[in-house]
């Protein structure tokens, strides 16, 4: 059918329904590197504003990181700019290899195959390691990506109530007649930031003897007290059987992603997980600034250690301003507006008080949860966080917000 | 049947002081979504020792307590 004015009648009506409907989603282009004092353009054709980011996936502040920069330019020079092939066929260098095995010391797993992101490894490991015989029972608020790895593999697939361990254990109690059972989780979950009960979900998968399956990345390098992630918080390392990560937050913050875990479940994905079969893998340059990255939070902790004392001081800060966040101790702290109109108001007069931070509402969070999404990094300064904070105290006065119940919101604004 | 099954599916997939009726829209009304569907199969199959077919196992049969109770009643023995 060719492109006609019909056809292009019908997406502009499509296009047009999620404007109206508040769903259209908007860019803002930023003119400097990601950092946590950036440059930004919005909207587009507007001068260019200096901001404070508090909304990036840049938890350890690698983005930007003169050494990784540098390897990143080491790696260009030494290895080239792209491989032209996918792994098996010609795809795969010395440096592929290294990193793999790097993230698999780093991660306390026996063996990691690379993907070219982490949506990715989600998409293609669930179905290269079950088979219709199997079941997968999944937290009902894991990440978008599992959700379509799930429906792209031919096992069962059943969830349980976010982070309810009675439910999850009578869903394998349910399903303990299948062939293998695979519990399936986020580390830390990305839109409440709080982590799974990793100890927990563990014992029962023993108890069961089920396979468990957790994303972490929304932990890796940071969760934990050695940065391995939530399997290290929780003291059970060696005990998840999949671990999938993304290398385009906290691990350097370009792309890629990996499959780490049991040495046979890594294998399947090297022979049988589609993505990783037909697509280029990570590019050389973002090779080298990954390994670079791993080099520098394996010889030290002062990045993570950092990161969670910015954590500290700004959920401290938040709720002394009056605001409502959500309970936890990572660097992901909402801060409960609950009306849409209300989270891109005040997201609004953030920015120009000079604080970029979204607003977050239906359908990517339940209706009557809207909210702004604050994530900190180790790259903020005690005064970027400061400047924030009287930001938030300025607009929360001028809304009328602070120290008022969810209740007391709800019935200003609605939900 | 009805009382079961509606316990059944408040106790499982309501998170909220939601009312559940007979008629109530399940799936199209967004209370089970369709990954879901998967263990109240199960639960029917195993509670009225019946096999309900994949094929007849759809989103549009499973839309309410009451049709999920017409649906089981064509397996019952």
């Amino acid at each position: 059918m060719a492109y006609n004015e019909k056809t292009r009648g019908m997406y502009s009506d499509i296009l047009s329904g999620l404007k109206s409907a508040g769903l259209f989603k908007q860019e803002r282009y930023i003119h400097s590197a990601q950092a946590a004092d950036i440059e930004v353009e919005f909207p587009a054709g507007a001068a260019i504003k200096k901001v404070i980011n508090i909304c990036a996936n840049n938890y350890l502040g690698m983005s930007s990181h003169p050494e990784v920069v540098k390897a990143a330019h080491a790696g260009l020079d030494s290895h080239g700019y792209g491989m032209s092939s996918v792994r098996f066929i010609c795809g795969t260098q010395d440096i592929h290899r290294t990193l793999e095995q790097m993230v698999t010391k780093f991660l306390g797993t026996e063996d990691t195959i690379l993907f070219p992101s982490c949506m990715d490894a989600n998409a293609g490991v669930f179905e290269a390691v079950l088979t219709k015989d199997d079941v997968m029972i999944s937290d009902r608020l894991v990440h978008a990506s599992i959700i379509d790895g799930i429906r792209l593999c031919s096992a069962m697939h059943d969830t349980f109530k976010h982070s309810d361990m009675e439910h999850l254990e009578e869903k394998l109690q349910l399903h303990n007649d299948k062939r293998l059972k695979m519990v399936i989780t986020d580390g830390v979950f990305s839109m409440d930031g709080d982590t799974a009960k990793l100890d927990m979900m563990a014992e029962l998968c023993e108890k069961y003897d089920a396979l468990l399956f957790v994303d972490e990345s929304h932990s890796s390098g940071f969760i934990g007290k050695t940065g391995r992630g939530t399997h290290e918080q929780c003291g059970v390392m060696g005990k998840i059987d999949i671990i999938t990560t993304t290398f385009g937050k906290g691990l350097g913050g370009a792309s890629g992603g990996c499959v780490s875990g049991r040495k046979e479940l890594v294998e399947m994905c090297r022979q049988k997980a589609r993505p990783y079969l037909f697509s280029n893998t990570i590019a050389p340059p973002v090779v080298a600034g990954v390994i670079k990255v791993l080099e520098i939070l394996s010889a030290s902790t002062d990045r993570r250690d950092k990161l969670e004392k910015n954590t500290e001081f700004w959920r401290k800060g938040l709720i002394e301003a009056g605001l409502i966040i959500k309970a936890g101790d990572t660097p992901i702290v909402p801060v409960m507006l609950f009306n849409a109109k209300l989270a891109q108001d005040v997201s609004r007069d953030l920015y120009d008080e000079g604080i970029y931070a979204i607003g977050f509402f239906f359908p990517v969070v339940p209706q009557g949860q809207a909210r702004i999404r604050t994530q900190i990094s180790a790259g903020h300064e005690i005064h970027h966080l400061e400047k924030a904070l009287e930001a938030f105290r300025k607009v929360g006065k001028k809304h009328d917000i602070l120290g008022k119940t969810k209740q007391e919101i709800i019935e200003r604004y609605g939900m | 049947m009805q009382e079961i099954i509606k316990n059944y599916v408040t106790k499982e997939y309501v998170e909220d002081d939601t009312e559940l009726t007979y008629d109530t829209p399940l799936i199209s009304g967004g209370i089970v979504d369709s990954f879901s569907m998967v263990s109240l199969k199960r639960f029917l199959e195993n509670k009225y020792s019946i096999s309900i077919p994949d094929d007849k196992a759809t989103p549009e049969a499973f839309d309410s307590v009451n049709k999920i109770c017409v649906l089981v009643r064509e397996y019952v023995k």
